[in-house]
């Protein structure tokens, strides 16, 4: 065996490692979000379908308004006319004025803060969760991604009501699908996009300066492919001594 | 105009040797640099030393920048590193310069230590090199574990939680130990103040050190090459290796070169891949520490899964301790383990080809099954890895001698 | 090491590149960690504008308030205190506040928008201790020429009623103006100029 043998064995081998299963595929399969983060229209309305919808209860509350008028490119004075309901400056955080306590009595825990929620979740499981509230036949919200949610649906206007249909498994009655029982504001695929600019939003509130991220990157990798490039022919011009 | 440009250099000329009358530069530089021959047929591997040292300078320096920023405090350190993310500028590209140095720092030293088993460069005179640079790799895990503490996620939180608590699994002490390690009866903002200083100060004065040591015994007698011969064997008739090349030009422009292809990986990851889909910046890190609620699946970040993997498979929790303590514990001994009478893997013949080719197929392995969630056919596969981890250290002692061996050349191989 | 033959101009044109350009590199690597001691975006909206209601201040009374870890002093100033100020010039180190800071609006005799209307930054320019307001019209211990005024207890540094300093006391300039502008007639914007003000 010489050495570029050696070389194909240890490639192989680790192939093999790296490509045996290790992760079970857990849950429910969850529907691909493909959310674009340079889609500044749909983050727009994300903000306004968040500040309606979860900013009564659930906090950012490491998100800056200011920082959302920069970002998306909005004036301040029509973010604080559209987007700012609660008494606070441009410069604040979106915080609720809801106690945590009292959150607590009703809805049996704190809703989290979101300002994270997309980087600890993911796009996809908000994406799903988002779009599989149902109402069981005790007339209870519950959901298929996050089973005994304590959060209602709140954009169930928009979606309508969706109930179970169940299935037989191996004796055990489970939820094969849900079906729109009774149609919201919004068909389906209305709602869907209406989901989608959601989870847009929440994607880039997880982490505003990932657009910048991004751009920055391009210019530092066009540099050090250029400086790697000089540097090769500095070491390649060195390197004629050695035989 | 050439004369109050000459004179100009004359002055600095002088300056420069008032200085080097007074310190040691210039010869301290040719110790090291230009008078230092460095076998000429370094290959890849052998980037990953001077990328191991440029790793830790990055480190140091967008640490200590976080240091201005980030609160060492239960009530405020998850605020903070988000504050950092947000509200200072550039913060968040200082942090990800931080937390992808963790993994990138771990990477250049696997790979580091692994030109050693390839090559032998543990072997006679250099074992203290090795010694001294397991010493840096036990330093740096403990820093990673206390820097991933600082966050003050749900995995910083929880980590601390099952690492500390291995401490108590040795008797009778293990309890109190348990307890003074923390400074409070559960994992709090006493733990995580003393985990701060020592990230920041205390440990950080160990690696340099150790750094420093690694480095005084590499020089003493030189580097180690892939044919594993030594270059000061061929001399000639001035005293210099007719194999060696002096340091400085030929290999600090290389490795400029590979400091420069480093730093493009690196950049990408930084820029556009900074999590590395949950191996870098684990998911249940973005939920704040929360002392009543566990993640559903705890587990180490990936550099230590190996090890973890080695503590899971072990269905009783202090042997479980004892030999995950022992898989790092008998790196040092490796310098004398082997005892081919030859170095490099180029000559040893297809036994040690198999044997490492399979010590690293069990690395790897046990660094994926330490992060799965464990059903009971990867517990099995676990413990046969575990065999094979510890096969390798005890076949290496006893087949390494007696195997034939392929003739060594006369020169190095160019 | 054998060195004939070497082209030695290539070599040195490509090192001379090489650190051109990797100083260049690390000039930029350098401006994040340079520009992360900036107020980050928290100081900033901490340090917004202040708002200041005056409907409640009377003539004489002077309010504090804080910006940008700053105490400034709004003193609602009589018809009688302002006409006083002219008689003080010759008093004054620098009574046409040329050597000293202010927006431009307050370049004139009050030092302010409206003369009504003193807003000053109460930190002295001498050391940053706050002074007292003696508002008394008459000789005092400290000075004869006394139309009412500023005093620091730290160092004696006087001031008259338009926070312009005296001669032969250790604070080198006026007390500073910041900038601000009004809303309305009686409410007070601390931290921002009036639009197209300097």
């Amino acid at each position: 065996m010489n050495k570029k043998h050696f070389s194909a064995f240890i490639s192989l081998a680790l192939f093999l490692a790296a490509s045996a299963p290790v992760f079970a595929a857990g849950g429910g399969a969850l529907e691909t979000a493909d959310i674009n983060i340079r889609d500044t229209a749909a983050i727009q309305r994300g903000a306004k379908l968040f500040v309606n919808y979860c900013l009564s209860c659930h906090s950012a509350s490491y998100m800056r308004y200011n920082r959302l008028a920069e970002d998306l490119e909005l004036d301040e004075d029509l973010v604080m006319q559209n987007l700012v309901f609660a008494d606070v400056k441009i410069g604040e955080t979106m915080d609720i004025a809801m106690e945590p306590e009292a959150a607590a009595d009703w809805f049996g825990k704190t809703p989290p803060d979101l300002s994270l929620i997309a980087r600890s979740r993911g796009a996809d499981w908000l994406y799903t969760y988002l779009k599989t509230f149902y109402q069981d036949e005790n007339g209870h919200w519950n959901n298929l991604v996050l089973p005994n949610a304590a959060m209602p649906h709140v954009m169930w206007q928009l979606q309508g009501i969706q109930k179970p249909i169940y299935a037989t498994h191996d004796g055990h009655d489970v939820i094969d699908h849900l079906t729109l029982a009774k149609p919201g504001l919004q068909s389906p695929e209305e709602y869907g996009e209406t989901v989608h600019d959601l989870v847009t939003f929440l994607e880039y509130l997880s982490e505003p300066a990932k657009l910048k991220r991004k751009n920055v990157g391009v210019w530092v990798l066009l540099f050090l492919t250029l400086f790697t490039l000089i540097a090769y022919l500095l070491k390649a011009e060195y390197w004629r001594d050695v035989h | 105009m050439a004369k109050p440009a000459s004179s100009l250099a004359k002055r600095a000329d002088t300056l420069w040797n008032w200085v080097d009358t007074r310190l040691p530069v210039s010869a301290f530089w040719k110790a090291t640099m230009t008078g230092y021959y460095a076998p000429k047929n370094f290959n890849f591997w052998y980037y990953m030393g001077v990328l191991s040292l440029v790793v830790l300078v990055l480190q140091i320096l967008s640490g200590i920048f976080l240091t201005m920023h980030y609160k060492p405090s239960a009530a405020e350190a998850f605020a903070s590193v988000e504050y950092i993310m947000r509200d200072v500028e550039w913060g968040w590209l200082i942090r990800y310069m931080h937390s992808t140095g963790a993994s990138f720092f771990f990477i250049v030293v696997y790979l580091h230590m692994f030109r050693s088993l390839l090559y032998g460069s543990h072997r006679a005179p250099r074992e203290l090199v090795w010694v001294f640079g397991v010493l840096i790799y036990l330093a740096l895990m403990a820093e990673a574990f206390m820097g991933y503490v600082l966050p003050w996620g749900q995995m910083s939180y929880w980590g601390a939680q099952v690492i500390i608590n291995l401490f108590g699994a040795i008797p009778t002490i293990g309890e109190p130990l348990t307890e003074w390690i923390r400074g409070d009866y559960f994992i709090s903002d006493a733990t995580l103040n003393r985990f701060f200083a020592l990230h920041v100060i205390a440990l950080p004065l160990a690696i340099f050190g150790l750094v420093l040591l690694h480095l005084v015994a590499l020089r003493e007698n030189g580097s180690n090459n892939p044919d594993g011969l030594e270059i000061k064997a061929n001399k000639d008739e001035n005293g210099i290796p007719v194999d060696g090349v002096p340091f400085h030009p030929y290999y600090t422009i290389k490795d400029l070169f590979g400091i420069s292809m480093f730093l493009l990986l690196f950049a990408f990851v930084i820029f556009f891949w900074p999590e590395a889909g949950g191996l870098f910046l684990e998911h249940d890190n973005f939920v704040p520490a929360d002392p009543l609620v566990t993640p559903e699946h705890i587990k180490p970040v990936w550099y230590f899964t190996p090890y973890y993997a080695i503590l899971k498979a072990v269905p009783d929790k202090l042997m479980g301790v004892i030999l995950m303590g022992l898989s790092v514990a008998i790196l040092f001994f490796v310098p004398w383990l082997d005892r081919s009478p030859v170095k490099s893997i180029r000559y040893k013949g297809l036994w040690y080809k198999i044997l490492l080719g399979l010590f690293v197929v069990a690395f790897i392995r046990l660094g994926m099954l330490g992060m799965a969630e464990g059903t009971p056919a990867q517990t099995v596969e676990m413990r046969v890895w575990t065999f094979v981890y510890f096969a390798f250290f005890i076949l290496l002692f006893f087949l390494s001698p007696g195997a034939k061996t392929k003739p060594l050349p006369e020169r190095l191989t160019h | 090491m054998p060195t004939d033959g070497v082209n030695k101009k290539r070599r040195r044109f490509l090192v001379a590149t090489t650190s051109v350009v990797g100083a260049v590199g690390a000039g930029f690597a350098a401006v994040p960690f340079i520009k992360s001691w900036k107020p980050s975006a928290k100081a900033r909206a901490v340090g917004a504008p202040v708002q200041v209601m005056l409907d409640g201040l009377d003539p004489g009374q002077l309010l504090k308030v804080q910006w940008r870890g700053q105490t400034i002093g709004v003193l609602r100033r009589s018809k009688e205190t302002v006409g006083l100020l002219p008689e003080l010039d010759q008093y004054l180190r620098d009574p046409q506040s040329a050597e000293s800071e202010q927006p431009v609006f307050a370049q004139n005799e009050g030092r302010a928008l409206k003369e009504e209307f003193l807003v000053v930054n109460m930190h002295c320019t001498h050391l940053g201790c706050v002074p007292q307001l003696l508002p008394q019209v008459g000789p005092q211990p400290f000075e004869e020429n006394w139309n009412g005024g500023f005093f620091c207890p730290c160092h004696k540094s006087k001031f008259d009623m338009a926070g312009r300093v005296y001669k032969g006391v250790p604070a080198p300039t006026n007390l500073r103006i910041p900038p601000y502008s009004f809303i309305d007639d009686t409410t007070l914007v601390i931290g921002v100029n009036p639009e197209g003000a300097v």
